[in-house]
C-alpha cells in the first residue's frame, strides 16, 4: 500500500517539477517567470522532503530545505527587486516564438522517455521514471537558455535546469548528501555572479537584453 | 635479452635526458656518440647472433603505461632482424659522427634528441601492443624532428623540419586509426589479440589501407614521400645516414609487422596495391634523383628509390603468401629484408661520404664540383663501394638483393591469382627501368663529384679529413663489400627472419655454399666472392699487362685543348647535360620539366642560360589540394570563434539533443 502511495507521491511531485518547467517556458512576462520559476522550486522541495521520507533519508529533508530557501525564495525575490529597481523591460523577449518552443519541449520530454525508460531498463521503475522526468526537465532548462534573449531568463534557465539534476538527485537512493551540496552551493556562487554582471552590464549598456551586447560587439544577429 | 636490452634503452634515453647537462662540449660529444654506438653495437651484434642461431621468441609484460594494460613487448625473429640492420647501421655512422658532429656549427643540439631516437627505434620493434607501438612511433617522430631541426637557423632546413612534422603526425594519425580499426569495438590493443581479432571485412580492408598509407607516408613511399627529399638533405650528414638508413626501415617494420603478422592471411590486393606503389615510388623517385643537382637531396630520391624496391618485394611476398606458395613468399620477404640492410649500409656511408665532401669544400651542388677523386682519394675510393652499391652493380652488396627481387620477379608465373600475374611482369618492367636509370643516376652522381676537373675554387681546394671521419666510411664501406663479396652472410640474417614469418625455409641451394640458388639448384645462381675474384684478377692482369708492355708508367701532356689556350672547367659536361637525354624522355610527361632558353642576341655579351623547372606531382596534384582543403575547412570553422553566448549554447543544445537522439535510436 505505501509503496504504491510512495510510487504515486513521487510521480506526481516530478509531474509538478516539470510543469512548472513549461509554466516557465510560456510565460510572456518576466515576473510571471520568475513566479513560474518559484513554483518549480518549491516543488522540487516538496518532490525531496517526500523522497526523504519515503527514503528514510533525513539528509534529503536538508537539500529541501536549501531548494525551498535559496531556490524559491530568495532567488526570485532578489531577481524580482533586480527587475523592479532595474527597471527592465517587463516582456520576455523571445527568440523563438512561445508556441514553437512549447512544442519543442513537448519533443525534448518525448526524447527523454523515449531514452531513459529502455537505458535503464534493469533499474528500478521508479528510478528510471523518476529519471526520465529529470531529463525532461534539464532539457527543458536548456531550452528556456537558449531561446530566451534576456539575461535574467537565462538565469532562470539554468536555475531550472539545475532543479532537473537536483530532482535527479534525490529520486536515486543513496546519494550522498556532500553532492547535492556541493551542486547548491555552486548554483549559489553562479547566481552571484550572474548578479554582479547584470548591474555591471545595465551600467554599460542600460538594458540586461543580451542582444545589444550582441551588436555591440558587432555581430550579425 | 629482452631484459637486458629494454635496460639498455633505459640507459640510452638517461644519456638522451643527461647530454645537454654534459660539460665540456667535446666530453658530451665523445660520450654521446660514444654511447650510442656502442649500445647499437651491442644490440646489433646480440640480434644478429640471435636471428642467425633462431632463439625462442620471448615475450614481456611491464606495468607501464596504461593501467589496465601495461606495456607489453616481444622479441621474435622479425624484430631481432630489423634490430641487427638498424643497430649495426647506427654504430658504424656513430663512428663517423664523432669526428663530423664536432665541426658543425652546433653540434650540441643534436646531442639529446639522438639517444632518444636510437631508443625509440628499438622500442617500436620491440612492441607487442598497439599503445607501445604508436607511442615509440611517435617518439621516434619527435626525436627525429629535433635532429633535423640541428640546424634550425637555416629557413629552409626550418621549413622542412616543419612539413616533416606534420607528416609524421599524419603518419601517426593513420597508425592509431588503423589500429583502432584492426581492434574493433572490442579494444584489445595488445599484438596477441590483434592477430586473433576477426573483424568485419570492412574494417580489416579498412585497417589495411590506412596501415599502408600511414607505415608507407612514414617509410617515404610516393605519393606520401614529400617530407623525404626536404628533411633527410636538411638534417646534418650523420642524422641523414640514420633517417635514411634507420628510420625508414623501422618504417618498414611496422608495414611488415602489420601486413605479415597482425592482420591475418593476405587478400589478393594487399600485395597488388604493394607492388605497384612500389614499383611507381622506385621509379619517380630514381627519375627525381637523375634531376637533382644537390648532392645529398639526390641521396634521398635515391632512397625513395629504394624504399620503392622493398616495398615491391614486400608486395611480391603478400601475392605468393595470398596464393599459398610459401617458399617463393619466403623467398620475396628475404630479398626484401635483404635489401633493407643492404640499403641501410649503402645508404648510411653515402649520406656520410656526401658529409665529407660537404665539410671538405661547403658545396652540395654537384655542378660546382669535380675533380675531387684527387684531393679526396680515400672518400672518393668509399663513395665509389657506396655508389656502386646503390647503382646495384656486382660485386657489392646492393646487387644482391636486388637480384634476388628480380628472381622472385621471374617465379610470378607460378601465381594463380590472374591480377597478380598480370600485374607483376609489368611492374617488374618498370623496376628494372629504375634499376637501370639507378646506375645512370650514380654514374652521374658520381662522375660529376669526383671525375674531371675541379668546377670551383671551393673543390679545387677541398682537403680530405683524417680521423674518425674516413675510419667510419671505411666500416660501412668495407661492410657494403663484404655482404656483396660474401651474401650468404646477409642472406642467411634475411633468410632466418623470412622463415620466422613465413614459417617456410628457403630452398637448400639458397644459403650455403659460395653459390646463391634461390630457385634450387636448377635455377640461376651467383657467387659473389667468385664474381669478385675475377673482377680483381681482371684488373689486376690488364694493370700488369700495362706494366709489362709499356714500362714507362705514367706520361703527362697537354690534353687536345679544341685551340683554346686556357679552357676553362666550364667546358666540361654539366650534371644538367648529362641527365638532359632522359629528362627529356620521361620527365616531360610526369615532372612536367619545361626547358626555357635565354640566347643573347648578337653583340650582347651576357652568358646564354638554360633554365630547367620541375615540378613533384606528389606535391602539385597531392599535397597542395589537402592543404588547400585543410585551409577552407579551417577557415570556414574560424567563424565559430565568434558567436554569441546564446549561439553556443544552441550548438552545445543542438549535440546534446543529436547524442540522445542516437542513443534513443541504437535501443
Amino acid at each position: 500500500m505505501f509503496a504504491t502511495l510512495a510510487y504515486d507521491l513521487s510521480h506526481m511531485t516530478g509531474a509538478m517539477v516539470l510543469l512548472a518547467g513549461f509554466a516557465v517556458l510560456y510565460q510572456r512576462r518576466l515576473l510571471g517567470v520568475l513566479r513560474a520559476f518559484a513554483c518549480q522550486a518549491v516543488a522540487v522541495a516538496v518532490a525531496a522532503a517526500w523522497q526523504a521520507y519515503s527514503q528514510e533519508a533525513p539528509h534529503l529533508y536538508v537539500t529541501a530545505a536549501i531548494a525551498l530557501l535559496l531556490k524559491g525564495i530568495a532567488a526570485p525575490v532578489a531577481l524580482d527587486r533586480i527587475v523592479r529597481r532595474l527597471d527592465i523591460h517587463r516582456t520576455v523577449e523571445t527568440a523563438v516564438g512561445i508556441g514553437a518552443t512549447m512544442l519543442a519541449g513537448v519533443g525534448l520530454v518525448v526524447l527523454a522517455v523515449l531514452l531513459v525508460l529502455p537505458v535503464t531498463i534493469s533499474s528500478a521503475a521508479l528510478t528510471r521514471e523518476t529519471l526520465a522526468v529529470a531529463l525532461s526537465v534539464v532539457l527543458i532548462g536548456f531550452l528556456i537558455m537558449i531561446t530566451r534573449r534576456n539575461a535574467i531568463t537565462q538565469v532562470v534557465g539554468f536555475m531550472s535546469l539545475e532543479n532537473g539534476l537536483v530532482l535527479a538527485a534525490v529520486g536515486v537512493k543513496g546519494m550522498p548528501l556532500v553532492v547535492e551540496m556541493s551542486v547548491a552551493f555552486s548554483l549559489l556562487i553562479a547566481f552571484i555572479l550572474f548578479g554582479i554582471f547584470f548591474f555591471r552590464i545595465r551600467e554599460l549598456f542600460d538594458t540586461l537584453d543580451l542582444q545589444s551586447i550582441e551588436s555591440f560587439r558587432g555581430e550579425r544577429r | 635479452m629482452l631484459t637486458l636490452t629494454l635496460l639498455g634503452l633505459l640507459f640510452l634515453l638517461i644519456l638522451g635526458i643527461a647530454a645537454p647537462f654534459l660539460r665540456p662540449e667535446r666530453l658530451a660529444l665523445r660520450a654521446v656518440h660514444g654511447g650510442v654506438g656502442g649500445f647499437a653495437l651491442a644490440f646489433g651484434i646480440a640480434a644478429s647472433v640471435r636471428v642467425v642461431a633462431g632463439g625462442e621468441v620471448t615475450e614481456l609484460e611491464l606495468p607501464l603505461g596504461l593501467p589496465w594494460m601495461g606495456a607489453h613487448f616481444r622479441l621474435d625473429d622479425l624484430a631481432a632482424f630489423f634490430m641487427a640492420a638498424i643497430n649495426l647501421a647506427t654504430a658504424m655512422v656513430m663512428v663517423f659522427a664523432d669526428g663530423y658532429a664536432a665541426r658543425q656549427p652546433e653540434p650540441a643540439r643534436a646531442l639529446a634528441p639522438l639517444p632518444v631516437f636510437l631508443a625509440a627505434c628499438n622500442l617500436v620493434l620491440l612492441a607487442n601492443d598497439a599503445f607501445v607501438f604508436v607511442l615509440a612511433w611517435e617518439l621516434m617522430s619527435i626525436a627525429s624532428w629535433l635532429l633535423v631541426l640541428a640546424n634550425h637557423r637555416d629557413g629552409a632546413c626550418r621549413h622542412a623540419a616543419y612539413v616533416y612534422l606534420v607528416m609524421a603526425s599524419l603518419s601517426v594519425l593513420l597508425l592509431l586509426l588503423a589500429f583502432g580499426a584492426l581492434a574493433g569495438a572490442g579494444g584489445d590493443y595488445r599484438f596477441a589479440a590483434l592477430r586473433e581479432a576477426t573483424e568485419r571485412p570492412a574494417l580489416a580492408t579498412l585497417a589495411v589501407v590506412l596501415a599502408m598509407l600511414g607505415a608507407g607516408s612514414k617509410a617515404g613511399l610516393a605519393p606520401l614521400h614529400v617530407w623525404l627529399p626536404l628533411a633527410h638533405p636538411a638534417a646534418p650528414s650523420h642524422v641523414s645516414a640514420l633517417l635514411s638508413g634507420v628510420m625508414v626501415k623501422v618504417a618498414i617494420y611496422g608495414l611488415t609487422r602489420f601486413l605479415f603478422d597482425l592482420a591475418g592471411a593476405p587478400s589478393w590486393w594487399w600485395g597488388v596495391a604493394l607492388i605497384v606503389v612500389g614499383a611507381s615510388s622506385a621509379l619517380l623517385g630514381i627519375l627525381y634523383a637523375l634531376m637533382q643537382r644537390d648532392l645529398k637531396r639526390l641521396l634521398a630520391y635515391s632512397t625513395i628509390e629504394n624504399v620503392g624496391i622493398i616495398a615491391f618485394a614486400l608486395g611480391l611476398s603478400l601475392s605468393f603468401r595470398a596464393n599459398e606458395l610459401f617458399d617463393l613468399s619466403a623467398l620475396a620477404l628475404a630479398a626484401a629484408l635483404a635489401h633493407v640492410l643492404n640499403h641501410a649500409f649503402f645508404k648510411s656511408l653515402l649520406f656520410c661520404g656526401a658529409g665529407v665532401i660537404l665539410e671538405a669544400t661547403r658545396l652540395r651542388d654537384i655542378e660546382h664540383m669535380g675533380g675531387l677523386v684527387r684531393r679526396m682519394p680515400y672518400t672518393s675510393l668509399f663513395m665509389l663501394m657506396g655508389a656502386l652499391a646503390a647503382a646495384g652493380l656486382p660485386p657489392l652488396n646492393g646487387f644482391v638483393s636486388k637480384w634476388l627481387v628480380f628472381q622472385s620477379v621471374f617465379a610470378s608465373s607460378s601465381l594463380t591469382d590472374n591480377l597478380p600475374r598480370l600485374v607483376v611482369p609489368l611492374m617488374g618492367a618498370v623496376l628494372a627501368l629504375a634499376a637501370a636509370l639507378s646506375a645512370a643516376g650514380f654514374v652521374r652522381a658520381f662522375g660529376l663529384t669526383f671525375l674531371g676537373r675541379p668546377r670551383s675554387e671551393a673543390a679545387a681546394k677541398a682537403v680530405e679529413p683524417g680521423g674518425a671521419m674516413p675510419t667510419g666510411l671505411a666500416l660501412l664501406a668495407g661492410i657494403c663489400l663484404l655482404l656483396g663479396v660474401v651474401p650468404v652472410l646477409g642472406l642467411a640474417l634475411a633468410e632466418s627472419a623470412a622463415h620466422g614469418v613465413i614459417g617456410v625455409a628457403l630452398p637448400v641451394g639458397a644459403v650455403g655454399g659460395i653459390f646463391l640458388a634461390p630457385l634450387g639448384t636448377g635455377g640461376a645462381a651467383y657467387a659473389g666472392l667468385l664474381v669478385f675474384l675475377v673482377v680483381l684478377g681482371l684488373a689486376l692482369g690488364t694493370r700488369a699487362l700495362l706494366g709489362r708492355l709499356w714500362p714507362e708508367r705514367r706520361r703527362r701532356a697537354a690534353a687536345w685543348d679544341c685551340g683554346f689556350p686556357d679552357p676553362s672547367p666550364a667546358t666540361q659536361y654539366t650534371a644538367s647535360g648529362f641527365s638532359q637525354p632522359l629528362r627529356r624522355v620521361f620527365a616531360t610527361s610526369v615532372f612536367r620539366a619545361r626547358e626555357t632558353v635565354d640566347m643573347p642576341p648578337p653583340g650582347d655579351e651576357r652568358p646564354a642560360r638554360l633554365e630547367v623547372r620541375l615540378v613533384d606531382p606528389a606535391w602539385d596534384w597531392g599535397v597542395e589540394p589537402l592543404r588547400r582543403a585543410v585551409e577552407a575547412v579551417t577557415l570556414g570553422l574560424n567563424a565559430l570563434q565568434f558567436l554569441s553566448i546564446r549561439r553556443y549554447l544552441s550548438l552545445m543544445f543542438g549535440a546534446l539533443v543529436v547524442l540522445l537522439l542516437v542513443v534513443a535510436a541504437q535501443q
